[in-house]
């Protein structure tokens, strides 16, 4: 059983600090869903608020349609996975996973046949009986998602539960966590800084900036229509040229940049004078020369090889260069130092947005 | 020569083990570049060392109590026959705990003080313990920085005054005409004043407020170190807040609790002072028989053997405690 869970105009503040700001979501019961943010951003706060552990300043937090004011979190029909887990160490295994029924009164018979299922779940058969210190890390992380599953709540907060593991583990429990979802069928609410794992596993994500959200949407639209400079920057790698709107033509804006006017998709409805970024990905960019305003040429600083892709370099208007993917498909020469190469992309590759705050490289 | 006199070679004995292992321990390292004690110190520094060192653990720590132990087993006797014929072995100091003397009758009363003793230091104990692990939670876990601070201060300051002036104020307070019997008294809440002192209270009062800082100070430490997440995640998985405590941080400070009362334990079981001033007219604890036959009766062998019959007593007494609550002796000086 799943629930949905609403923030409505809900705020966060520390004394003077507002950690939260006006955060307003509609997540769907069963669903995937994913905050995005750099570290400090306030998605800790967030989980804290929507699991009864902090007060919102202003705003109502409502699981499954019920408001949650003055509920304690231990009353909530939620879960929380923290951050550095905090299994029991005291407790073996079984003990771990079973901590909220005990605390429900089941028998311990009835909780020892309950742990050995959930322990079947997190492919950890048979290792009740051992100590928490003498598991793996992602183990650990398991019987730490079995001991939330365990009351079975409506809705599973996690946040940033994969940190702690090493890259391959990472991204390996990724598939396992999206798989537990997906048997189980409730609400999961995944907090991350981690751009891979909120766009392998989520249903949708909200991409957050000090405090507020910048956008929610699906992994593919965040990747290919950001709302703002933010999230443009912070969701993968992108080139920004800044600059003046100078024509607005139906679905496209032309933007006088430091390398020319260019072109770009004008999903936000820009008008001429506007000061706004053009956004162009790596990969999106082909060496050679194209449409004239869609193509740039700039001297070439450096470039890496990454074998299934070259990384090329070329000298920005800013401090930053423009990072031009070379995908590897034969035919093409690889721009040497020094030399002055060109390139061009497809317009409807680019996209121009308001100018605003970027995320910190 | 007189079994007294056994105990001073116990000091060469000592000095003979120390050189020993001085001696081994260049064997022990399994590190051929490791050099010996004496080629580190020089054979004149090594030397003084270990005499240091032996003197320090003798005479200091080990030598007076093993004399006492020896002084138990002797008959009381005049300073000049100490030594003579008479000066034999003897159980009679420890026989004398449980039969009189002179009778052989039951000695209900030294009996009977060490049971109120060990009772009433175990009811100042738990008092203690309930006192001080909500406070110490608060101070560990609940409390803002300044908050802390501030019991901190007014937890220690008081300390400073000394415990005449602690025990004496605390009589006049609860004593017949004192403030809260007067204060009683006015509110008609009573008809006639309450002799507290009489009742213990005061005995009970002044030993947990003795030893409070002993209980705070390793339940603070224990509880300190705990993940506030983990708190936080019994909470979040439906834990009422006694089960919390009952579950994760009661077990989590389990060596810092057993730390804590058994020290209050053996300080307010050999405590002198608080008895003295604040017991009733009709108490008797045990330290003040042991106090006075050394320095009323002048029996020594005797006050000896009392002061140990109370040490073996809460020795094993704590010992139980420990494996009944699983908890080993090394954690609790952790
Ligand atoms: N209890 C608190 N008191 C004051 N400031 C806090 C508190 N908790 C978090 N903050 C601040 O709120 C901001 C957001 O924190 P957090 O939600 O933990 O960020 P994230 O999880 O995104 O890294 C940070 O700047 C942090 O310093
Ligand atoms: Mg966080």
């Amino acid at each position: 059983m799943s629930a949905g869970v609403e923030l409505d105009h809900v705020t966060v503040r520390f004394g003077q600090f507002t950690a939260v700001d006006d955060a307003t979501l509609d997540i769907k019961g069963g669903e995937f869903f994913s905050f995005l943010g750099p570290s400090g951003c306030g998605k800790t706060t967030i989980l804290r608020t929507v699991s009864g552990f902090l007060d919102p300043s202003a705003g109502k937090v409502r699981i499954g349609g019920q408001d949650m004011g003055g509920i304690g979190p231990n009353k909530r029909p939620t879960a929380l996975i923290f951050q550095n887990l905090a299994l029991f160490p005291l407790m073996t295994v079984a003990d771990n996973i079973t901590y909220g029924l005990r605390v429900r009164g089941m028998s311990k018979a009835e909780r020892m046949k309950k742990a050995g299922e959930l322990l079947d779940l997190i492919a950890l058969p048979g290792q009740g009986d051992k100590l928490v210190s003498e598991l793996s890390g992602g183990q650990k992380q398991r019987v730490a998602i079995a001991r939330a599953l365990a009351v079975q709540p409506k809705v599973l907060l996690l946040d940033e539960p994969l940190s702690a593991l090493d890259l391959k583990l990472r991204q390996h429990m990724r598939t396992e966590l999206r798989a537990i979802q997906q048997q189980v069928g409730i609400t999961f609410i995944y907090i991350t800084h981690d751009q891979g794992e909120a766009l392998t596993m989520s249903d949708r994500i909200a991409v957050m900036s000090d405090g507020v959200i910048q956008q929610v949407s699906d992994g593919k639209n965040v990747y290919d229509h950001p709302d703002t400079p933010f999230v443009a920057s912070f969701v993968g790698e992108n080139n920004p040229f800044a600059g003046k709107v100078v024509s607005a033509d139906g679905d496209y804006a032309a933007v006088e940049t430091p390398h020319g006017v260019l072109r770009g998709r004008n999903d936000k409805k820009l008008k001429a004078g506007d000061r706004a970024i053009l956004f162009v990905r790596p990969e999106s960019f082909r060496l050679g020369g194209g449409a004239s305003d869609a193509t740039l040429a700039s001297e070439t600083i450096s470039s890496a090889f990454e074998g299934n892709a070259t990384h090329v370099f070329l000298k920005g208007a800013t401090k930053k260069d423009i990072t031009v993917t070379v995908a590897r498909h034969g035919g093409h020469k690889i721009p040497v130092q020094g030399e002055t190469a060109a390139i061009h992309y497809e317009p409807a590759m680019g996209v121009v947005l308001p100018e605003g705050k970027m995320a910190r490289e | 020569m007189s079994s007294r006199l056994l105990v001073f070679l116990i000091p060469f004995a000592v000095i003979a083990i120390f050189w020993v292992m001085a001696r081994s321990e260049k064997k022990l390292a399994h590190d051929p570049t490791h050099k010996s004690f004496f080629e580190r110190n020089g054979m004149v520094l090594g030397i003084t060392f270990i005499m240091l060192v032996a003197f320090w653990s003798l005479f200091l720590v080990v030598l007076p109590y093993l004399y006492m132990v020896v002084e138990s087993f002797h008959p009381k006797l005049p300073p000049m026959q100490r030594g003579g014929p008479d000066d034999h072995l003897t159980l009679e100091q420890y026989k004398s705990f449980f039969f009189e003397p002179m009778d052989g009758s039951l000695n209900t009363t030294h009996m009977g003080a060490f049971v109120f003793t060990i009772f009433t230091s175990v009811v100042v104990t738990a008092f203690n313990f309930a006192i001080c692990y909500p406070l110490a939670y608060y101070m560990a876990q609940a409390g803002s920085l300044q908050k802390v601070r501030l019991i901190m201060l007014a937890l220690i300051v008081p300390y400073w005054v000394n415990e005449i002036l602690r025990a004496f104020s605390l009589r006049l307070l609860l004593a017949s005409k004192g403030l809260i019997n007067q204060a009683l008294l006015g509110l008609g809440l009573t008809e006639k004043p309450i002799d507290f002192l009489a009742l213990d209270v005061g005995l009970y009062v002044g030993l947990s407020y003795a030893y409070l800082l002993v209980m705070i100070f390793p339940l603070y430490n224990a509880i300190e170190s705990l993940d506030k997440n983990q708190i936080e995640a019994a909470r979040d998985l439906g834990a009422p807040w006694w089960k919390i405590h009952r579950d994760v941080v009661i077990p989590y400070a389990k060596p810092g609790i057993a730390s804590g009362c058994t020290m209050v334990f053996m300080l307010a079981a050999g405590s002198l002072a608080a008895p003295q001033f604040l017991g009733g007219p009709s108490t008797l604890w045990f330290t003040s028989i042991v106090y006075d036959f050394f320095f009323q009766a002048f029996n020594w062998p005797r006050g000896a053997a009392y002061a140990f019959i109370l040490l073996a007593a809460c020795i094993a007494f704590v010992m139980l405690m420990l494996r009944l609550f699983k908890v080993s002796l090394g954690e609790t000086i952790k």
